[in-house]
């Protein structure tokens, strides 16, 4: 019998195909441990699979809010969110970058006019997908690390 | 081609067809700039000038482009002397002037100031500058110069000479001659060298561009030389920009086997970086550069107001 490295869940969500070594950081988008309730939570990293390493996290009695998914999509923009119900999968879908994001990623440019007291939220536009540079609207500055930028 | 109620914000935002245009509008401007022939093309329009950083030609050229057309000028040339002093935020500021003028040309020391104010205004908004960012009036007029100057943008060899790597103006302008298909050549020192992503995107439209340290050969083989000013508060040690500052100080014995036709431009303020010498010679075409600002900015105030098409 193949031995499993992490236990299935009977309810709960399943993220997997994560970008490896950023377990954590999806972690941190969930406000994990801090945020942790009665769920048990798992993550995976470095795993083999058929299309290379990956992360995976389990989190046991909790379904992702949509905010949640989205800020997911930039740090991990492979990931697949698998929603647990009975042992079951009821849903599976992919995170999707969208064209636009707002209000997700703070920009790195201290001078830019998004990071001033005036009354937008940062944004951001698609530069590419594969792999992922987006650029800020106001300044234009390419923001290098993503994750360095997430309002968490 | 319709410019009407457009905002101008990055030289990004225009096609090679619409900043010829804007050219040929320029180019028939002149005597109206020069005082010689009157216009009352913008009569009963307002433009508001909203300064919040020091500028000489930028501010004075498009105030005196708005009174050439017979248009009025409202606004402030230091934020300190308004309600941002209390605390008002730029957005409401533009709200505010807005409902005053038929258009806006600001300078703000914000990367995207400009962005956001064309969100929160309807009249059009032009750039005058936002910080390290763009500056897309400058650029026009230095497009305007070359091609009064050589002939032509696209069939030259520019050599851009100094800051290269904080300095907005030689972005927008390395963009734009690359949209012109002109060949460019890089000289700075190196903690002040272009900056890989203006490189890369130049590259990318398909320009020709190479990276010279000899400052005497990169002059011998250029048609225009774009000289920057090199920004003391860039260096961490004095002694350092010292150094650099010599090195990149044009004279006329830089200049003894340049090309008979070369020009010499810059955005100015100079400060030590072009000797007061070669003002006299041939090659110096900078103060008409600095005039050449009033015929552009008169075109572009005019097509974004709809004075012409």
């Amino acid at each position: 019998m193949k031995e499993l490295k992490i236990q299935p869940i009977k309810n709960g969500t399943v993220i997997d195909h994560i970008t490896p070594g950023c377990s954590f950081k999806v972690l941190n988008i969930l406000k994990i441990p801090e945020n942790v309730g009665d769920s048990i939570i798992s993550a995976v990293m470095n795993l083999e699979s058929k299309s290379g390493k990956k992360d995976i996290v389990k989190i046991e009695n909790r379904e992702l809010k949509a905010s949640e998914v989205d800020k997911i999509a930039l740090i991990a923009p492979n990931a697949t969110i698998n929603i647990i119900r009975n042992y079951e999968v009821a849903e599976k879908h992919r995170v999707v970058v969208p064209d636009e994001i707002v209000g997700i990623v703070k920009c790195a440019n201290p001078n830019c006019i998004s990071n001033s007291k005036e009354p937008i939220k940062p944004r951001f536009v698609v530069k590419s997908r594969e792999p992922l540079r987006i650029k800020c609207f106001y300044c234009e500055r390419e923001l290098e690390d993503i994750s360095s930028g997430m309002m968490w | 081609m319709n410019f009407k109620d457009r905002d101008i914000v990055s030289i990004k935002n225009l096609t090679e067809d619409e900043i010829l245009h804007i050219l040929d509008v320029a180019e028939g401007m002149i005597p109206v700039a020069q005082g010689k022939k009157e216009s009352d093309l913008l009569k009963g329009k307002i433009m508001a000038s909203l300064f919040f950083e020091p500028s000489t030609r930028t501010r004075l050229s498009f105030e005196a482009a708005m009174k050439r057309l017979g248009g009025d000028v409202i606004g402030f040339a230091r934020p300190g002397a308004t309600s941002l002093q209390k605390g008002e935020s730029l957005a409401d500021t533009i709200r505010t002037a807005e409902s005053y003028c038929d258009v806006i040309v600001m300078r703000h020391p914000q990367e995207g100031s400009a962005r956001m104010a064309a969100k929160f205004a309807s009249v059009p908004i032009i750039n005058g500058g936002d910080g390290a960012g763009h500056h897309p009036t400058q650029c026009l007029l230095d497009l305007f110069t070359i091609r009064k100057e050589k002939r032509n943008i696209g069939k030259i060899k520019v050599a851009l000479l100094g800051d290269l790597k904080y300095g907005r103006t030689v972005h927008s302008l390395a963009y734009a001659l690359a949209l012109f298909k002109a060949e460019m050549v890089f000289i700075a020192p190196e903690q002040l060298q272009m900056p890989p992503e203006v490189v890369e995107e130049c590259r990318g439209m398909g320009a020709n561009i190479s990276f010279e340290t000899d400052l005497e050969n990169a002059i011998c083989n250029a048609d225009v030389l774009y000289v920057t000013r090199i920004q003391k508060e860039r260096f961490p040690d004095p002694e350092e920009y010292n150094k650099v500052v010599g090195i990149y100080k044009i004279d006329n014995k830089m200049l003894e086997n340049a090309k008979d036709n070369m020009i010499v431009m810059h955005p100015l303020p100079r400060i030590y970086e072009i000797d007061p010498e070669v003002d006299g010679t041939k090659y110096a075409s900078y103060f008409r550069q600095a005039f050449n600002g009033v015929p552009v900015r008169m075109a572009l105030i005019s097509l974004v107001l709809g004075g012409i098409k």
